[in-house]
């Protein structure tokens, strides 16, 4: 078999890499003020490789190319859109981090943010385990070194315990991957699909397989019971690659879920589908409940985010397109609340990391109007109130659970989202209604404001007119294989 | 008795004396050179079962690079520095001999199972082997897996600039506040009145 040198579909991760090698060059060669340049580079790679991943969605070739490697589907284009996305404001948040505090910052920030977008939008397009688990492990490793990189004693801390739960993860997802190999003689996801489709009778090894790999991917979007690390990490992490990496890994991770069971382990839908459902339930209580005793904004924000790993898990147990296509909508909302909502958190004051605790947010709306709004826009979307895209997704992740027939999972979704809102509401009153009781002075800095302005304007404009994105959502959720 | 068994019966006790030497030498770098002694009589049995490619690689990378990294650390941490031999963890001691006597049981098991299924080749073993064993795995491994191959050289460079960051952090400029502190600085002394 000869493979189809068809490098079209792969030219978003080859452009990035190259960004990224430029990068580094340019960290080793250089002397002076280097952080202008390297903010351009990976910025032109990040918009060139938005172009060429654009150009993809009227991509006319086979299902899957270099050696059924990588998928063109739509899914694929979406996904790697909002990584991408994703890192543009994660880049803009960290040179910031970085001008505010040059002693600590490190030029390699920049090609680690790149290899790590690289991982995930190769993990998107990934049709092949073995690409999943490569992809896997170059943005996990990227992100623990982004998070221990400012040295300080939390971070590094931070930094050990993603490290060690996150390889323990990935020996699971290796376990399952095996297991896959066993039963069907392949890793190539389609071929997995169809090997699985005519089989009756014994699905042991199938199973197992299934339940190792939902395992090492619910790590990493951090659903309940494995969330363990997760407050820890977005806390002890600079508040940029906090931003980053909330969106990006679970959009990522979302996605190669969605391609290995809703391809992959199709035939076995019936049986997987009540492990979601579990997961999902699980992470919506847990995670809206453990909110609520927290005193700092992140860890606060890192729970929210298992909760929200528990609504994405909810539309994805009605395992057909709406489902996906919610979830897909779901990802792409969240994804601009919670890189809203922490650039909001590493700008409220100068102090950067040292204060992100609740009380620096008392009366935040006298001391900056314009910031407190943004936040409460992010928390209101957060909570999933209309007129906002929190509520849109929180809508049809609950209408396509309802349709798979999961009605008690619908109703202990929206039982949970009443009980957060007292999270999100909590920190509203504390901005709008309390004095502040300290002389603090949050950051004027153009470049947070504009990230902040981007999750604004889109957890606006998908909350006012949906129907600008249901129709490329609903494309992408048919997968093509 | 064949070629191929004389050389099996002159390499298998070498590596098997090779091995027990290992366990039993106290000098660490004493045991790193009865692995390599080791791994190069496991490189001519893959020679004997046909297997060329295995057995450059395996001198190559682990008699040559893994040996010369091991070595490396032991030098770096220190030859002659005692190890320390209290247990941490409660149990680990009685739990390794269950681990070990039930690891023995499994490969005694494999190995009674296996025994004459070695005297024939797999199903279809010459028609993918036509043009020699090296030939057959570069075919697979830069056809069918050549994206996952030029993926993990990505993850390698990863890798490598992850070490060098967390490794070399950059010196950091002291000041006279925490030289003093550290008592490395003597405080200022006051000018001694002059006459």
């Amino acid at each position: 078999m000869t493979p189809d040198l068809d490098l079209v579909p792969f030219v978003p991760e080859l452009v990035l890499v190259a960004a990224a090698i430029v990068g580094l060059l340019y960290e080793a060669l250089a002397r002076g003020p280097r952080y202008p340049v390297h903010l351009a580079v990976a910025l032109a790679g990040i918009v060139v490789a938005s172009g060429a991943t654009l150009a993809l969605w009227r991509y006319g070739g086979d299902p899957t190319v270099l050696a059924g490697a990588i998928a063109t589907d739509r899914l694929a284009v979406l996904a790697r859109l909002t990584v991408l996305g994703a890192a543009f404001c994660g880049l803009l948040l960290g040179t910031h981090a970085i001008e505010r505090d040059p002693a600590a910052a490190r030029g390699e920030f920049f090609p680690l943010l790149l290899f790590a977008t690289t991982g995930m939008t190769l993990i998107v397009a990934a049709a092949d385990l073995i690409v999943v688990f490569l992809a896997l492990e170059v943005l996990s490793l990227s992100l623990y070194v982004l998070t221990g990189l400012p040295g300080r004693r939390a971070a590094s801390e931070a930094s050990l315990k993603y490290f060690l739960l996150g390889a323990f993860s990935s020996a699971f997802f290796l376990y399952g991957v095996a297991m896959v190999y066993g039963a069907t003689g392949t890793t190539r996801i389609p071929e997995i699909a169809n090997a699985l489709v005519g089989r009756t009778g014994e699905q042991g090894l199938a199973l197992l397989a299934a339940a190792l790999l939902l395992i090492g991917l619910g790590f990493k979007v951090s659903a309940a019971p494995f969330h363990m690390w997760t407050p820890d990490v977005y806390q002890g992490a600079p508040t940029s690659v906090t931003a980053f990496m909330s969106a990006a890994t679970k959009v990522a991770a979302f996605a190669a879920l969605i391609r290995v069971f809703d391809v992959g382990l199709q035939a076995l839908r019936w049986d997987w589908t009540p492990l979601v459902a579990a997961l999902a339930a699980v992470s919506v209580v847990l995670g809206s409940v453990l909110a609520i005793a927290q005193a700092d904004v992140k860890r606060m924000l890192a729970y929210s985010s298992v909760a929200h790993a528990g609504f994405i898990l909810t539309g994805l147990t009605a395992s057909n397109a709406d489902g996906i296509g919610a979830s897909l909508f779901y990802l792409i909302a969240y994804s601009a609340m919670t890189i809203g909502s922490f650039a909001v958190v590493g700008v409220t004051t100068t102090r950067g990391e040292d204060r992100t605790d609740l009380d620096a947010y008392r009366g935040l709306y006298r001391r900056d109007p314009h910031l407190a709004a943004a936040m409460a826009l992010f928390l209101v979307s957060l909570a999933g109130v209309p007129p906002t895209a929190g509520f849109i997704a929180k809508v049809g992740v609950f209408g396509a659970a309802i349709g798979a027939g999961y009605v008690w999972l619908a109703l202990l979704g929206v039982l949970a989202s009443v009980a957060a809102a007292y999270v999100y509401l909590r920190v509203i009153v504390l901005m709008f209604m309390v004095e502040p009781e300290e002389a603090l002075v949050s950051d004027p800095a153009p470049l947070p404001r504009i990230a902040i302005a981007i999750g604004a304007a889109i957890v606006l404009v998908l909350g006012l007119f949906p129907g600008l994105v249901t129709d490329l959502v609903r494309s992408a959720a048919v997968l093509r294989w | 008795m064949s070629a191929d068994q004389l050389v099996f019966w002159i390499f298998a006790p070498i590596a098997v004396a090779g091995a027990i030497g290992m366990l039993l030498s106290r000098n660490a770098v004493h045991a790193a050179l009865f692995l390599v002694v080791n791994l190069f009589c496991i490189a001519v049995m893959y020679l004997l079962l046909e297997a060329p490619f295995l057995f450059a690689v395996q001198i190559i990378v682990y008699a040559g690079a893994i040996m010369v990294l091991f070595l490396f650390v032991i030098m770096l941490l220190g030859v002659d520095r005692g190890d320390d031999l209290r247990e941490p963890l409660i149990g680990q001691r009685p739990l390794a001999v269950i681990l070990a006597a039930a690891f023995v049981v499994e490969i005694a098991v494999a190995v009674r199972a296996g025994i004459g299924f070695a005297t024939m080749a797999p199903e279809g073993f010459d028609a993918v082997n036509r043009d020699g064993n090296a030939r057959a795995l570069a075919r697979v491994l830069f056809r069918e897996y050549f994206l996952p191959f030029e993926v993990t050289s990505l993850l390698l460079i990863v890798a490598a600039v992850a070490a060098m960051v967390l490794a070399h952090r950059r010196a950091r400029a002291v000041t006279q506040a925490e030289l003093e502190r550290l008592g490395l600085l003597e405080p200022p002394r006051e000018e001694a009145p002059s006459p």
